[in-house]
This record gives C-alpha cells, structure tokens and sequence, in this order.
C-alpha cells in the first residue's frame, strides 16, 4: 500500500469516527465538538487530494465559523441537564433501514456516474481562475449567495434586537 | 558575511549532500529536511518565550518606573527560567464538575493553531518550511481555529467567570478577524499573489506600509484583538471575570496558554512584518537578521501598547469594530483598487 493510501485509509477513520460520535454522543456540546474534528478530517482529505485551496476554505469557513455558531446556539439553548441535549429518535430501525437505502442510492450513482477523465495535469495555483470564474461566469449565483447572506444578517439582527427598535 | 547569510541554508544543504551520500530515498530525505525545520521552528518558539516573558516584564517596569525582575542572572534575564521549573512542578488540578476531557485537551490544542502558522512564514532569503501558493490564506484559517480552543476551556471549566471569558473571547475573534482579513486584502491586490515570498518579493524597492498606511493601522488594532492583549485583553478581564478562561487553569496547563499567546505573540508580529515592513530585505545585515530585527522592533510596540492604554468597555469593543474598523477597511480597498487602475492607466 501506498503512502498516501495509508494516509488516506487513516483519516477516512478519523472522520467516520468523529461523524458517528456526532450522533451517538449525549452531550450536544460534545457532538459539537466532534463536527468540528469532522470539517478538519475533510480538509485533510482536500489536502490529499491537492486542493490547497480548497482545504484552506473548508478550515476557515466550516471549522472556524461554522462549528463556532453551533457552539454557540448550542450552548444558548441549553437545558438542565446537559447529558441529555442530544434527542434521541425511537424509530432507530426505521432510521438505520433509510440510511442504508441511501448509502446504496449513493453508491450506485459514483459507480455509474460516466466520469469526466482528463489528461492534463491539475492547475498549480487555483486562486485566481475561481476569483475569475466568480466574477465572470457565475457572477449571478454569487450575488444571490451575496444577497441571502445578507438577509440572514438583518434577519438575525432583528431576531435579538426586536423590529421596532430598529425602525 | 556570506557564511552568516546562508547559514541556515548551508545546514539544510550540508544535511541533504550526507543523506545523498548514504544513498537514501528522495522522499525521506525531503522528511528529514522537514523534521529539522520543524525542530528549528521548535527551537524558535521556546527561545522567543524565554526572551518575550522577560521582555515583557522589564516593559512593565520601565512604564510602571519600577526595576522588574533584577535578582536572577543578568538583569534578572533568569527569572524565566525559574518561574518554568516551578510551574512545571506544580500539580496538576482538575476541577471535580469539570467537563474532563475537553478541560484536558484544551490547553495543548490551543497550542497546535499558534505552531501551524510558522510553517508558511520566510524568515530570511530562502528560508520557509513549506512554500504554500495560497500561504496567507492558510494563516488565516489556522488562526480562526483559535477560538475553538478557547470555548473548549471556557465550556469545559464549569465555571461561570470561565465560560463568560470564553464568550467573550470567541465574540472578540470573530469580529475582528473581519477587518484583518479585509486590511490585508489591499496588499494582496498590489502583488496579485497570496504566497508570502512573493508577498516579500515585491517589496524589493518600496515597503507596502508606504503605500498601504491605513492598511497597516487597521491590521496591528485587529491583529492586537485577534490575540487577545491589552487594550482588548477583555476575555481574562481580572476586576470582572477573575481570569476568564484561565480561571479553572493551574501549573503547566495556564502556562501552555501563556506560551500559546507569546507564539501567536510572534506569529503575528512576523506576518505584520512580511505583509507591511518589506520581510526580509535590508541592507548589510543577513536576510533572518533583518527579519528578527523587525519583528521584535513591532513585538516591542504591541507591549508598549498593551501597557499604555487602559482596557476598552466590552460594548465599545463590538461598536469600534463593526462601525469603525470594518467600514473604514472597506473604504481602504475601494480606494486601493481605484488607485491599482490608475497607476496602470498611468503606466501603461
């Protein structure tokens, strides 16, 4: 085996591991906790695959600011009894029956997905053609990001400070 | 001249040429190579703290008009040292309602961020651990992961004063790693390029500080907030909060925070350094010289900062951020980008 297999096969444990604890651990912070162990595991996994980009961002806009906020709410809302935060479903064999439908659903579409298999070797530098692409060809899906970014921000401002103390 | 120059250099290229000789992989070579850059850097940090906590100290006194520590060595230069022994001899407390692990954890993780950033930074002319296209960027993400460590030990304490701290101190980064990303911004778009060699490359004949002043103002109040010292020192707000998210803290583990906040310390002073003050370029001196001599000259402002002005409110904090800093970077970047337009209509 490989190097990088090798550390390919590690992290992928890491991240299943930390992504099951997420589910299974009684204390909501605790599961918190372990996403943020998840969104690192993915980076990781970026890093891998030479997207250093790409794993810079999943650090900074998952990690750092993400996994942040739900702490935060989490901690906001909490109950008495913090070993008790995370519900649990009863319907756990109905969950588990669906879950595996999915995997399958899954699988079946990366294995018979007609992959696009280029030759040319990956860019060195992928900042500037994303920037470019960014403000050229998807410039409309960006300004919509951009727009529903801000209406969430009024949404949450009003959300704590009360509409008529604004207007 | 030339022999301190590249002395650094030299070791690296001596350790390769015997590796070569005893006829070993490429690939482990390039482990080795990086296992003693690791070790440098490791080398780097400690040394820094010993010399920073003493710094400090005689900062405050020289302020204070008193004689800081004078009894240990020359002009109490030992005192460090000392005060290391004693605190790793301490026993090591964990609360009885403490969240255990992640009051354990958080201490050493806090650390792992602050030694991620020096892997991108050049210390002098070919001298960088790893030469990363998107290296900025990466300092920046590695530096939000700051506040994950901080929540860790304020949640994980069971204490009030400790997860208040926490909060506050999570609120503070978030909001201020805004406007540094923004300040930052302008400099990048002068040298179209995120890799901090050729950040410093381009600052061959003319310090970006020069052309970005505002730039570099904006940068050193985040940055001071980013790293939680006075004036902003608000999350360890001893007449509030006894000692926020150390309260719960004793012995090696409070000192691993300390020395976190001295890495961070210099982390950032040098990255201040390599965006603003042209890196490792100067005359006479050796490239790492130069470097270190910047460095420390800024780690010298920020400590005559942090014990000249009194701490800031904690809701003049938030206002100063969003309705001061943020805006004004804003207006920074429009004018830098209508400024990078006019000088290529001008020059070309």
């Amino acid at each position: 085996m490989s190097v990088s297999a090798i550390v390919f096969w590690i992290i992928a444990a890491v991240i299943l591991g930390s992504a099951i604890s997420v589910v299974t651990a009684h204390n909501l912070v605790h599961a918190a906790f372990f996403m943020v162990l998840t969104f690192f595991g993915v980076s990781g996994l970026y890093v891998l695959l030479e997207a250093d980009f790409l794993a810079v961002v999943q650090i900074l806009i998952y990690v750092g600011a993400v996994a942040v906020l739900i702490v935060f709410g989490v901690m906001l809302t909490q109950r008495k009894e913090m070993a008790q935060t995370n519900a649990f479903s009863r319907h756990k064999w109905v969950a588990a029956f669906l879950v595996i439908l999915l995997q399958i659903l899954f699988g079946y579409a990366v294995t018979h997905t007609p992959w696009l298999v280029v030759d040319e070797a990956a860019p060195d530098t992928t900042v500037g053609l994303l920037g470019e692409m960014m403000l050229t060809e998807l410039v409309i899906p960006f300004e919509a990001v951009g727009i529903l970014l801000l209406v969430a921000v009024v949404g949450a401002i009003i959300l704590t400070k009360g509409a008529r103390r604004i207007l | 001249m030339d022999v301190l120059e590249n002395l650094f250099t030299n070791i690296a290229l001596y350790a390769r040429n015997l590796l070569m000789e005893w006829s070993v992989s490429y690939s482990v070579i390039e482990l080795v190579i990086l296992f003693l850059a690791i070790i440098g850097i490791l080398g780097l940090i400690v040394l820094d703290a010993l010399i920073l906590v003493w710094l400090e100290r005689k900062v405050v006194g020289f302020i204070q008009e008193r004689p800081g520590p004078n009894r240990l060595g020359p002009a109490g230069f030992f005192q460090t040292i000392a005060d290391t022994l004693k605190l790793l001899s301490k026993e090591d407390v964990v609360p009885r309602s403490a969240d255990r692990w992640l009051f354990l954890l958080a201490a050493p993780i806090v650390f792992v961020p602050a030694i991620m950033l020096y892997a991108v930074i050049p210390f002098g002319k070919d001298m960088v651990a790893v030469n990363l296209n998107v290296g900025l960027f990466y300092c920046f993400s590695i530096a939000s992961l700051g506040t994950v460590s901080f929540l860790m030990a304020g949640w994980g304490s069971r204490n009030k004063y400790s997860l208040l701290g926490g909060m506050r101190t999570v609120a503070q980064m978030i909001s201020y790693e805004i406007p540094l990303l923004l300040s930052v911004l302008g400099v990048v778009m002068i040298v179209g390029s995120l890799n901090l060699s050729d950040i410093v490359s381009a600052q061959r004949n003319v310090w970006f500080i020069l052309i970005q002043p505002v730039a570099f103002v904006i940068y050193f109040i985040a940055a001071t907030a980013e790293l939680n010292r006075g004036p902003f020192d608000l999350p360890e707000g001893e007449q509030e909060l006894v000692a926020g998210v150390y309260t719960e803290y004793s012995g090696m583990r409070w000192a691993l925070f300390f020395l976190a906040e001295y890495t961070n310390l210099v982390a950032t002073a040098a990255l201040a350094v390599t965006l603003f003050f042209g890196g490792w370029h100067g005359p006479w001196l050796p490239s790492w010289m130069w470097f270190f001599i910047k460095v420390y000259f800024l780690i010298f402002i920020f400590m005559l900062v942090k014990w000249t002005y009194p701490r800031i409110r904690v809701d003049h904090l938030m206002h100063f951020g969003w309705k001061f800093l943020i805006p004004l970077s804003l207006v920074n970047l429009v004018l830098t980008g209508v400024g990078i337009e006019i000088y290529r209509v001008m020059g070309g």
